[in-house]
């Protein structure tokens, strides 16, 4: 481990002009993440600006309709929230699936959704890793790669963002409020995570010295008909094998008026199955595999995670034919 | 038969005597031991798997404030015997496997140590490296035995010619992964090193056992190097020997100039350095007539060692003296790799062995059609296969038809993949456990009685969390006719009288053994009304009639799953084991145990793999995240009865230890439930749900 000078901000701007003065400073949350890094030597920084204690801890209704989670907010808080439990039930099942009950007490909303992969190569300073160390090669896309993705990698990096939060978020199109050097901004959370292509570094839009405030959750009534799965081997305490964050709206007549999905664990980013959601509208529960197999259809698996591809097709399908009979009567 | 000590503290459920000071946090573990102003030790690990240092640049770390100090094997003291290849440390240039200690940092907290292990440079000259384990390796080689002294090949009849003509006949290939050891205490030692000899505060499963294999590396005396263990965070056996990081902090402590040295094996380090089970390849063939009764039985396992120690796991011993049959044929071979050395893990031998052998078991139950437990009942032997004695007592059928009456086996419909029931496939599945009865020699106790009314018994055994504070108090107490309140026990100390491992679930009944000798002496020599400050020794009683008797455990474990029939994740909603192992010291620890020993067991078939990257010759899922146990939520319904016996052959107690035999068999019943449930066999461990999603 480095060194480091810590410093506790006193205000955003603070916090942002602190690191974005430093090329070596990171913000410190919680550090359920960060913290590993730093005994690791995966993350070197020589600044820690802690941002855990800024005032946004709060979950507010938003007069235009939706919530406003900050980005200080402690997972286990927002997973209880009465107003997430009501609306978006399936943010609150994603944070409960997530981590443990410990971690889950610590963690704030902003680091959840910028915590990093954890791909071995890329914990272990060891191994050769596009991500931590430009340049170097991705020692997954030949060694063992169970967990990583099938869907958006590139040659350069096969890893798989492992928030559980940030997939519900993308299916509800939340955005993101980010304060950087230049001012405050907003981001859609299906634009703030990227593809990994020749910049497997950069896990999202975001530049030094920014700063995620808040998130921001739409009014959203089909939310309300949601859902959560995480496939994983163990029952606690694991990174998702796949997960499928979906929402439904149904017809009187039984067919899909509008369905939400995202798929977690399958690639480098929350992946919003838009395809799926295409051949979704309209449709009758009997055509839910077909709508499955049109987002699948570009997967592209590696050595070991060919199971990704059945897994995430079934549990999509299983998510929501219980989500359209969840709506039915009796 | 030995005299049996009649019950009174024994088969209590005594509450744990050592319990208040550690959910009270003052139970003091080998890294916290206070000393006076400490320096700590980090290691510096090989990232090559093979090769030769070529350079080594100590500058950087040595120039950061607060380092004392930076060993390689350039400036090591030397040691002076080289017999233990794993303990011959920082002593030439030659690297054996990825993750081998190549120096230490010695600085004034264990951050800058850590830090400056960092920057240490070592160069190497990389050679090829060979950590695969296949079949079809043609190095290949018969060790001249396997672990516990066991024969390495044992043949009887001519298997060949029954296989040919048996009428059924059931053959395939299991795998288990590499595994390691997690104890919640990692592997830690505070090593004083002064005019008086040097002084080990360490967590092991033995102090005496770390004092005589280290003694001769370090070229000292015995008696010059004191251990203390008072408790241990688990061990599970990857503590039941001194590793490499022994020697390591005492090197640091040789040249810190008397200053006491710290230092704890990370989580990440202890997937390199303090042992690992290798991974195996059994092929089990099976013969039967359509009665079911065994005709030939051949267990062949193909195992890893490190080419620098060889350590032979005994993975076929279980089916030499398992089942009757008149052609039996059991081998081990081995290759040796690039690894770093194996060594004992939770029921070595029987835990990846009976898995393979019980799972073929059901297999030839489905085969011939017939219950799984009337299969076994149908194969028992009349006397030990292996040595012709008869059983000191073999009740596997009793344990197999008590479980099945306390699970509800009657009820149960044999057809495969038949019961879904809201997405989830429900499957129930039976293996038998044994283990052999170990009882170790070179045990010796102390008794002295006070002048509070109390007795000091004294023995260096070791409590690495099983329950030895309590359980051999109360072994005093009967031993010598009085409360187990009228007890002092003193353990986990070289000053003590000398014990051997806790290993082998062997322990207690070795320990106990030589405190009911002592016992004796002392009433024999002092009657029942001693004197303040009267003492005895005494050792473990002869017992010449255990010697014409074949002694093992044995169990049946029930296990009942869900898969899911759209993901493959397999829960354990229950699991039942049922044992016979002799007298039961203390029923609240022994309960611990067996149910601690099935969750490994559940563990070992849904979750452990140490995934070892061939290219760079390391385990890449080296923590507790990613290397997975399982976890609370994973646990549900584990119960552990035994049926009330005692045996009196095996030592004063009646007892046969139970420390290991919960994990044998466990992983064997959730396997056959798997296939119970999906009409899957999974042969490959573990069973996870990659391995089954496709099929269903």
């Amino acid at each position: 481990m480095k060194p480091f000078e810590y410093r506790r901000a006193e205000d955003a701007g603070g916090a942002v002009a602190a690191v974005a003065d430093r090329p070596g400073a990171m913000f410190l949350g919680a550090g359920t993440n960060l913290v590993d890094h730093l005994k690791l030597g995966v993350a070197r920084p020589d600044l820690l600006v802690d941002v855990s204690r800024l005032p946004y801890d709060a979950i507010e209704a938003r007069p235009e309709g939706g919530l406003r989670i900050g980005a200080a907010v402690r997972n286990s808080d927002m997973a209880a929230h009465p107003l997430v439990r009501q609306r978006y039930p399936v943010l609150a099942a994603a944070l409960l699936a997530g981590a443990s009950g410990q971690l889950r007490n610590l963690a704030t909303t902003a680091g959840n959704l910028l915590q990093r992969t954890r791909c071995p190569y890329f914990q272990d300073v060891t191994t050769p890793c596009n991500k931590r160390e430009p340049g170097t090669g991705c020692s997954a896309l030949e060694g063992h790669n169970r967990d990583h993705a099938i869907l958006g990698a590139s040659e350069h990096c096969v890893a798989v963002h492992p928030s559980d939060l940030a997939v519900a978020l993308t299916a509800l199109d939340a955005e993101v409020r980010v304060l950087g050097p230049s001012g405050e901004r907003v981001i859609p959370i299906t634009e703030l995570y990227r593809l990994p292509g020749d910049e497997p570094d950069r896990d999202t839009v975001l530049g030094h010295g920014d700063l995620i405030t808040a998130v921001d959750l739409p009014d959203l009534p089909i939310a309300a008909r949601s859902a959560y799965r995480k496939v994983r081997e163990r029952a606690s305490y694991a990174f998702a094998l796949v997960s499928v964050a979906a929402a439904v709206e149904m017809r009187g007549d039984g067919t899909i008026a509008e369905a939400r999905v995202a798929l977690g664990g399958v690639a480098h980013k929350p992946w919003r199955a838009r395809r799926a959601e295409e051949a979704l509208r309209d449709a009758r529960p009997e055509d839910l595999r077909a709508a499955a197999d049109a987002e699948l259809a570009d997967a592209r698996p590696l050595k070991h995670n060919a199971f990704k591809v059945p897994m995430a097709r079934n549990t999509l399908v299983a998510v929501l034919r219980d989500l359209i009979r969840e709506g039915e009567p009796g | 038969m030995t005299e049996t000590l009649r019950p009174r503290e024994i088969g209590r459920p005594l509450e744990r005597l050592d319990g208040h000071v550690k959910v009270t946090g003052q139970a003091v573990y080998a890294y916290e031991q206070p000393v006076p102003d400490p320096l700590y030790v980090h290691p510096v690990q090989a990232t090559v798997a093979r090769g030769r240092i070529t350079e080594v640049d100590t500058s950087a770390a040595e120039e950061l404030p607060g380092v004392v100090a930076v060993l390689t094997h350039r400036n090591a003291p030397r040691l002076a015997s080289d017999d233990d290849r794993e303990l011959w440390i920082l002593q030439d240039d030659e690297v054996h496997f990825r993750g081998q200690f190549v120096g230490a940092v010695l600085a004034e907290t264990s951050e800058t140590a850590r830090q400056a292990a960092d920057l240490v440079k070592v160069g190497y000259e990389q050679w090829p490296h060979d950590v695969e384990l296949r079949t079809d390796r043609d190095d290949l080689y018969a060790p001249e035995q396997v672990n516990a002294g066991h024969a390495t090949d044992a043949e009887t009849g001519d298997v060949e010619a029954a296989l040919r003509q048996a009428p059924i006949v059931v053959d395939h290939t299991y795998t288990t992964p590499m595994q390691h050891n997690n104890p919640m205490e990692p592997h830690a030692t505070t090593a004083v090193w002064d005019t008086d000899g040097l002084t080990l505060y360490d967590s092991t499963q033995g102090v005496y056992v770390v004092r005589r294999k280290l003694a001769p590396v370090l070229g000292l005396e015995p008696e010059r190097i004191r251990v203390v263990a008072p408790h241990v965070g688990g061990g599970f056996g990857s503590k039941g020997t001194p590793h490499a990081h022994n020697v390591l902090a005492c090197l640091a402590a040789r040249v810190s100039g008397g200053r006491p040295v710290k230092l704890a094996v990370t989580r990440q380090q202890m997937f390199a350095v303090v042992g690992h089970r290798t991974p195996t390849i059994q092929r089990i063939r099976l013969g039967a007539g359509t009665d079911g009764r065994l005709l030939a039985l051949a267990h062949e396992v193909v195992e890893h060692t490190a080419r620098i120690a060889e350590f032979a796991e005994q993975t076929a011993t279980p089916s030499r003296m398992m089942y009757a049959t008149a052609n039996r044929r059991t081998t081990h071979r081995l290759a040796a790799l690039d690894v770093p050395p194996p060594f004992w893990m939770r029921a070595p031998g029987e835990a990846p062995g009976m898995y393979a052998a019980e799972v073929a078991m059901d297999e030839l139950a489905v085969a011939c059609g017939l219950d799984p437990i009337e299969l076994r009942a149908r194969n028992e032997p009349g006397a030990d296969p292996e040595t012709g004695r008869p059983f000191s007592g073999r009740r596997l059928v009793e344990c197999l038809r008590e479980g099945a009456r306390l699970f509800g086996w009657d009820r149960r419909d044999p057809t495969p993949g038949a019961r879904l029931r809201d997405g989830w496939l429900e499957g129930t599945g039976v293996a038998a456990a044994t283990y052999p009865r170990f009882l170790q020699p070179g045990n010796h106790a102390a008794i002295r009685y006070g002048e509070d009314g109390c007795y000091q018994v004294r023995i260096a055994a070791a409590d690495i969390g099983t329950g030895t504070w309590t359980a051999l108090t109360q072994i005093a107490a009967d031993a010598l006719d009085v409360p187990a309140t009228a007890i002092r026990l003193e353990i986990g100390d070289t000053d003590l009288p000398e014990a051997t491992v806790a290993g082998g679930s062997g322990g207690l009944s070795s320990w106990g053994s030589a405190v009911v000798g002592a016992a004796r002496a002392f009433r024999d020599r002092h009657g029942p009304r001693p004197a303040p400050g009267a003492e005895a020794t005494g050792t473990v009683p002869d017992n010449p009639a255990a010697e014409r008797v074949s002694l093992h455990s044995f169990g049946a474990q029930f296990a009942q799953v869900l898969v899911n029939a759209d993901t493959g994740e397999v829960r354990v909603p229950r699991m039942l084991g049922v044992f016979s192992v002799g007298r039961v010291i203390n029923p609240r620890t022994a309960r611990s145990q067996l149910v601690g020993g099935m969750t490994m067991g559940l563990s070992a078939a849904l979750h452990e793999q140490s995934v070892m990257d061939p290219r760079f010759g390391h385990v890449i899922d080296h923590d507790l995240a990613t290397y997975h146990i399982a976890a609370n939520a994973d646990v549900q319904d584990v119960d552990a009865v035994w049926l009330d016996e005692e045996d009196p052959y095996a030592n004063p107690m009646g007892s046969r230890g139970l420390g290991e035999i919960g994990i044998v068999g466990a992983p064997a019943a959730v396997v056959n439930a798997v296939h119970h449930a999906t009409g899957i066999r999974v042969r490959d461990l573990p069973v996870t749900p990659d391995r089954l999603v496709a099929g269903l």
